[in-house]
Protein backbone atom coordinates (compact mmCIF):
# COMPACT_ATOMS: atom_id res chain seq x y z
CA UNK A 1 0.00 0.00 0.00
CA UNK A 2 1.41 3.31 -1.15
CA UNK A 3 0.29 5.44 1.79
CA UNK A 4 2.03 3.32 4.43
CA UNK A 5 5.14 2.57 2.38
CA UNK A 6 5.67 6.30 1.80
CA UNK A 7 5.87 6.99 5.53
CA UNK A 8 7.85 3.91 6.52
CA UNK A 9 11.36 4.85 7.65
CA UNK A 10 14.63 3.03 7.03
CA UNK A 11 14.10 1.27 10.39
CA UNK A 12 10.78 -0.10 9.04
CA UNK A 13 8.80 2.00 11.54
CA UNK A 14 5.91 4.19 10.40
CA UNK A 15 6.30 7.96 10.77
CA UNK A 16 2.86 8.59 12.29
CA UNK A 17 3.06 12.40 12.08
CA UNK A 18 3.88 12.18 8.39
CA UNK A 19 1.03 9.71 7.91
CA UNK A 20 -1.51 12.08 9.46
CA UNK A 21 -0.49 14.91 7.13
CA UNK A 22 -1.31 12.66 4.16
CA UNK A 23 -4.85 11.83 5.25
CA UNK A 24 -7.14 14.62 4.05
CA UNK A 25 -9.83 14.07 6.67
CA UNK A 26 -7.24 14.18 9.49
CA UNK A 27 -6.03 17.49 8.09
CA UNK A 28 -9.62 18.74 7.92
CA UNK A 29 -10.07 17.94 11.63
CA UNK A 30 -6.63 19.42 12.36
CA UNK A 31 -5.42 16.31 14.22
CA UNK A 32 -1.74 15.77 15.04
CA UNK A 33 0.21 12.97 16.70
CA UNK A 34 2.45 13.43 19.76
CA UNK A 35 4.77 10.59 20.74
CA UNK A 36 6.43 10.44 24.17
CA UNK A 37 8.38 7.24 24.60
CA UNK A 38 5.93 4.47 23.84
CA UNK A 39 2.87 6.64 24.57
CA UNK A 40 0.92 8.16 21.72
CA UNK A 41 -1.47 11.06 22.22
CA UNK A 42 -3.60 12.50 19.46
CA UNK A 43 -4.27 16.22 19.73
CA UNK A 44 -7.20 18.00 18.08
CA UNK A 45 -6.70 21.76 18.60
CA UNK A 46 -9.88 23.82 18.67
CA UNK A 47 -11.14 25.46 15.53
CA UNK A 48 -14.48 26.96 14.59
CA UNK A 49 -15.40 24.27 12.05
CA UNK A 50 -15.46 21.62 14.80
CA UNK A 51 -18.41 23.28 16.55
CA UNK A 52 -21.73 21.43 16.64
CA UNK A 53 -23.67 23.71 18.96
CA UNK A 54 -23.07 27.44 18.61
CA UNK A 55 -25.24 28.30 21.63
CA UNK A 56 -23.26 26.46 24.31
CA UNK A 57 -20.79 26.40 22.47
CA UNK A 58 -19.79 22.74 22.18
CA UNK A 59 -17.77 20.59 19.83
CA UNK A 60 -19.75 18.47 17.39
CA UNK A 61 -20.06 14.97 18.88
CA UNK A 62 -19.04 13.55 15.53
CA UNK A 63 -15.65 15.25 15.67
CA UNK A 64 -15.00 13.62 19.05
CA UNK A 65 -16.15 10.25 17.73
CA UNK A 66 -13.92 10.61 14.68
CA UNK A 67 -10.95 11.54 16.88
CA UNK A 68 -11.52 8.44 19.04
CA UNK A 69 -11.70 6.14 16.04
CA UNK A 70 -8.68 7.75 14.42
CA UNK A 71 -6.68 7.37 17.66
CA UNK A 72 -7.51 3.66 17.75
CA UNK A 73 -6.23 3.20 14.20
CA UNK A 74 -3.02 5.12 14.91
CA UNK A 75 -2.35 3.00 18.02
CA UNK A 76 -2.81 -0.18 15.98
CA UNK A 77 -0.46 1.12 13.29
CA UNK A 78 2.15 1.98 15.93
CA UNK A 79 1.99 -1.32 17.76
CA UNK A 80 1.60 -3.78 14.93
CA UNK A 81 3.27 -1.94 12.01
CA UNK A 82 0.94 -3.61 9.47
CA UNK A 83 1.23 -3.47 5.69
CA UNK A 84 -2.22 -1.92 5.25
CA UNK A 85 -4.65 0.27 7.20
CA UNK A 86 -6.81 -1.62 9.73
CA UNK A 87 -10.50 -1.61 8.77
CA UNK A 88 -13.11 -0.64 11.35
CA UNK A 89 -15.66 -3.40 11.95
CA UNK A 90 -17.62 -1.56 14.62
CA UNK A 91 -17.12 1.35 16.95
CA UNK A 92 -19.12 2.49 19.99
CA UNK A 93 -18.89 5.89 21.63
CA UNK A 94 -20.10 6.99 25.05
CA UNK A 95 -20.42 10.75 25.37
CA UNK A 96 -19.63 11.74 28.94
CA UNK A 97 -19.32 15.52 28.95
CA UNK A 98 -19.85 18.22 26.38
CA UNK A 99 -16.73 19.14 24.43
CA UNK A 100 -15.74 22.70 25.22
CA UNK A 101 -14.19 24.91 22.53
CA UNK A 102 -10.61 23.98 23.40
CA UNK A 103 -8.01 21.33 22.52
CA UNK A 104 -9.05 17.69 22.84
CA UNK A 105 -6.65 14.81 23.51
CA UNK A 106 -7.10 11.07 23.01
CA UNK A 107 -5.21 7.93 23.86
CA UNK A 108 -5.92 4.31 22.97
CA UNK A 109 -5.18 0.94 24.56
CA UNK A 110 -5.24 -2.30 22.63
CA UNK A 111 -7.29 -4.63 24.83
CA UNK A 112 -6.84 -7.66 22.60
CA UNK A 113 -4.66 -8.05 19.55
CA UNK A 114 -5.68 -11.22 17.78
CA UNK A 115 -4.39 -12.55 14.51
CA UNK A 116 -7.21 -11.06 12.45
CA UNK A 117 -9.17 -8.81 14.79
CA UNK A 118 -8.13 -6.30 17.44
CA UNK A 119 -10.23 -4.75 20.21
CA UNK A 120 -9.19 -1.18 21.02
CA UNK A 121 -10.39 1.11 23.82
CA UNK A 122 -10.00 4.87 23.60
CA UNK A 123 -10.56 7.85 25.86
CA UNK A 124 -10.74 11.57 25.04
CA UNK A 125 -10.32 14.43 27.46
CA UNK A 126 -9.68 18.17 27.49
CA UNK A 127 -7.98 20.19 30.23
CA UNK A 128 -8.37 17.53 32.94
CA UNK A 129 -7.17 14.01 32.13
CA UNK A 130 -9.30 12.45 34.90
CA UNK A 131 -12.50 13.96 33.45
CA UNK A 132 -12.90 12.25 30.06
CA UNK A 133 -15.38 13.84 27.66
CA UNK A 134 -15.91 10.60 25.75
CA UNK A 135 -14.80 7.00 25.65
CA UNK A 136 -15.00 4.49 22.84
CA UNK A 137 -14.22 0.93 21.93
CA UNK A 138 -14.19 -0.88 18.65
CA UNK A 139 -13.13 -3.89 16.66
CA UNK A 140 -10.73 -3.59 13.75
CA UNK A 141 -9.90 -6.08 11.02
CA UNK A 142 -6.19 -6.59 10.52
CA UNK A 143 -4.72 -7.82 7.28
CA UNK A 144 -3.25 -11.26 7.82
CA UNK A 145 0.44 -11.08 7.19
CA UNK B 1 -37.36 2.16 6.47
CA UNK B 2 -39.89 3.20 3.81
CA UNK B 3 -39.69 6.23 1.57
CA UNK B 4 -39.15 9.47 3.39
CA UNK B 5 -40.78 12.73 2.35
CA UNK B 6 -38.30 14.62 0.15
CA UNK B 7 -37.78 18.01 1.73
CA UNK B 8 -34.97 20.46 1.14
CA UNK B 9 -36.35 23.80 2.35
CA UNK B 10 -37.52 22.89 5.86
CA UNK B 11 -36.43 25.08 8.79
CA UNK B 12 -34.20 22.18 9.81
CA UNK B 13 -32.23 22.66 6.57
CA UNK B 14 -31.57 26.21 7.70
CA UNK B 15 -30.54 24.87 11.11
CA UNK B 16 -28.10 22.49 9.43
CA UNK B 17 -26.40 25.36 7.62
CA UNK B 18 -25.76 27.00 10.98
CA UNK B 19 -24.04 24.01 12.57
CA UNK B 20 -20.41 24.81 11.68
CA UNK B 21 -19.22 21.20 11.51
CA UNK B 22 -22.27 20.04 9.53
CA UNK B 23 -21.64 22.85 7.04
CA UNK B 24 -17.92 21.97 6.92
CA UNK B 25 -18.80 18.37 6.03
CA UNK B 26 -21.16 19.64 3.32
CA UNK B 27 -24.31 18.07 4.80
CA UNK B 28 -27.52 18.88 2.88
CA UNK B 29 -31.07 18.06 3.96
CA UNK B 30 -32.69 15.70 1.43
CA UNK B 31 -35.78 14.52 3.30
CA UNK B 32 -37.57 15.25 6.54
CA UNK B 33 -40.62 14.33 8.53
CA UNK B 34 -41.12 14.43 12.29
CA UNK B 35 -39.09 11.51 13.63
CA UNK B 36 -37.11 10.87 10.43
CA UNK B 37 -34.37 12.67 8.52
CA UNK B 38 -32.38 12.07 5.32
CA UNK B 39 -29.14 13.90 4.53
CA UNK B 40 -26.88 13.93 1.49
CA UNK B 41 -23.13 14.45 1.82
CA UNK B 42 -21.54 15.22 -1.57
CA UNK B 43 -18.22 13.46 -2.13
CA UNK B 44 -15.35 15.85 -1.37
CA UNK B 45 -11.58 15.50 -1.29
CA UNK B 46 -11.25 16.77 2.29
CA UNK B 47 -13.35 13.83 3.55
CA UNK B 48 -10.93 11.20 2.24
CA UNK B 49 -9.40 8.79 4.74
CA UNK B 50 -7.34 6.67 2.36
CA UNK B 51 -5.58 8.71 -0.33
CA UNK B 52 -4.61 5.50 -2.18
CA UNK B 53 -8.22 4.60 -2.90
CA UNK B 54 -10.11 7.89 -2.39
CA UNK B 55 -12.46 6.19 0.09
CA UNK B 56 -13.89 8.60 2.67
CA UNK B 57 -12.80 8.31 6.31
CA UNK B 58 -14.87 6.31 8.79
CA UNK B 59 -14.91 9.38 10.99
CA UNK B 60 -17.02 11.18 8.39
CA UNK B 61 -19.65 8.47 8.78
CA UNK B 62 -19.42 8.83 12.56
CA UNK B 63 -20.04 12.57 12.41
CA UNK B 64 -22.85 12.35 9.88
CA UNK B 65 -24.63 9.40 11.55
CA UNK B 66 -24.48 11.27 14.87
CA UNK B 67 -25.85 14.47 13.36
CA UNK B 68 -28.65 12.90 11.29
CA UNK B 69 -29.68 10.69 14.23
CA UNK B 70 -30.10 13.83 16.33
CA UNK B 71 -32.20 15.41 13.58
CA UNK B 72 -34.53 12.38 13.67
CA UNK B 73 -35.49 12.99 17.31
CA UNK B 74 -39.17 14.03 16.96
CA UNK B 75 -39.76 17.67 17.72
CA UNK B 76 -43.52 18.10 17.33
CA UNK B 77 -44.44 16.38 20.60
CA UNK B 78 -41.60 17.89 22.64
CA UNK B 79 -41.53 21.07 24.68
CA UNK B 80 -38.97 23.75 23.88
CA UNK B 81 -36.87 22.67 26.91
CA UNK B 82 -36.96 19.00 25.86
CA UNK B 83 -35.71 19.85 22.39
CA UNK B 84 -32.22 20.49 23.76
CA UNK B 85 -30.75 17.04 23.20
CA UNK B 86 -27.39 15.44 23.94
CA UNK B 87 -25.99 12.24 22.47
CA UNK B 88 -25.49 9.62 25.20
CA UNK B 89 -24.02 6.95 23.00
CA UNK B 90 -23.60 5.92 19.40
CA UNK B 91 -22.62 2.50 18.08
CA UNK B 92 -21.72 2.04 14.44
CA UNK B 93 -21.30 -1.12 12.36
CA UNK B 94 -19.21 -0.68 9.22
CA UNK B 95 -20.50 -3.20 6.69
CA UNK B 96 -18.69 -2.32 3.48
CA UNK B 97 -16.32 0.38 2.24
CA UNK B 98 -17.93 3.41 0.62
CA UNK B 99 -17.27 3.78 -3.09
CA UNK B 100 -15.06 6.78 -3.88
CA UNK B 101 -16.41 9.78 -5.83
CA UNK B 102 -20.01 9.05 -4.87
CA UNK B 103 -22.32 11.01 -2.58
CA UNK B 104 -23.16 9.57 0.79
CA UNK B 105 -26.78 9.29 1.95
CA UNK B 106 -27.67 8.93 5.62
CA UNK B 107 -31.19 8.20 6.83
CA UNK B 108 -32.24 8.09 10.48
CA UNK B 109 -35.43 7.14 12.27
CA UNK B 110 -36.48 7.52 15.89
CA UNK B 111 -38.05 4.18 16.86
CA UNK B 112 -38.77 4.83 20.51
CA UNK B 113 -39.34 7.97 22.53
CA UNK B 114 -39.73 8.15 26.29
CA UNK B 115 -40.05 11.26 28.45
CA UNK B 116 -36.28 11.45 28.88
CA UNK B 117 -34.72 9.42 26.07
CA UNK B 118 -34.94 9.06 22.28
CA UNK B 119 -33.75 5.84 20.59
CA UNK B 120 -32.65 6.32 17.00
CA UNK B 121 -31.35 3.99 14.30
CA UNK B 122 -29.66 5.13 11.13
CA UNK B 123 -28.09 3.74 7.97
CA UNK B 124 -25.65 5.10 5.45
CA UNK B 125 -25.71 4.12 1.77
CA UNK B 126 -24.84 5.48 -1.64
CA UNK B 127 -27.12 6.51 -4.47
CA UNK B 128 -25.83 3.78 -6.82
CA UNK B 129 -26.35 0.97 -4.34
CA UNK B 130 -29.07 0.72 -1.71
CA UNK B 131 -27.10 -1.75 0.43
CA UNK B 132 -25.95 -0.19 3.71
CA UNK B 133 -22.30 0.75 4.06
CA UNK B 134 -22.84 1.43 7.77
CA UNK B 135 -25.65 1.33 10.30
CA UNK B 136 -25.92 2.76 13.78
CA UNK B 137 -27.99 2.96 16.92
CA UNK B 138 -27.89 6.00 19.19
CA UNK B 139 -29.58 7.23 22.33
CA UNK B 140 -30.23 10.87 23.09
CA UNK B 141 -31.12 12.56 26.35
CA UNK B 142 -33.97 15.05 26.04
CA UNK B 143 -33.92 18.37 27.90
CA UNK B 144 -30.16 18.09 28.16
CA UNK B 145 -29.41 21.67 29.13
CA UNK B 146 -31.91 21.79 31.97
CA UNK B 147 -30.27 21.87 35.43
CA UNK B 148 -26.99 20.63 34.00
CA UNK B 149 -24.16 22.21 35.99
CA UNK B 150 -21.21 23.39 33.91
CA UNK B 151 -19.01 20.49 32.87
CA UNK B 152 -21.68 17.88 33.46
CA UNK B 153 -23.51 18.10 30.15
CA UNK B 154 -23.31 15.06 27.90
CA UNK B 155 -21.79 15.11 24.44
CA UNK B 156 -23.39 17.50 22.01
CA UNK B 157 -24.28 15.50 18.98
CA UNK B 158 -26.71 17.52 17.01
CA UNK B 159 -28.70 19.69 19.36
Amino acid sequence: MKLLSEVRGDDERLDLSALVTRIPYAQFLGVRVEERGNEITLVMPFKESLIGNVMLPALHGGTIGALLEFTAVIQLLAESQPSSLPKTIDFAIDYLRSGRPEATYARATIAKHGRRVANVQVEAWQSVRSKPIASGHGHFMLKES
Amino acid sequence: MGDITPVTDHSIAEHLRHVPHAAALGMQLAGYEDGRALVRVPYAEHLVGDPDTGVIHGGVLTAVLDNVSGMAVPRASLSEAQRAIATLDLRIDYMRPAKPHEDLMVEAECYQLTRAIAFVRARAYQASDDRAIASSVATFMLGANRAAPPGFGAGEGAS
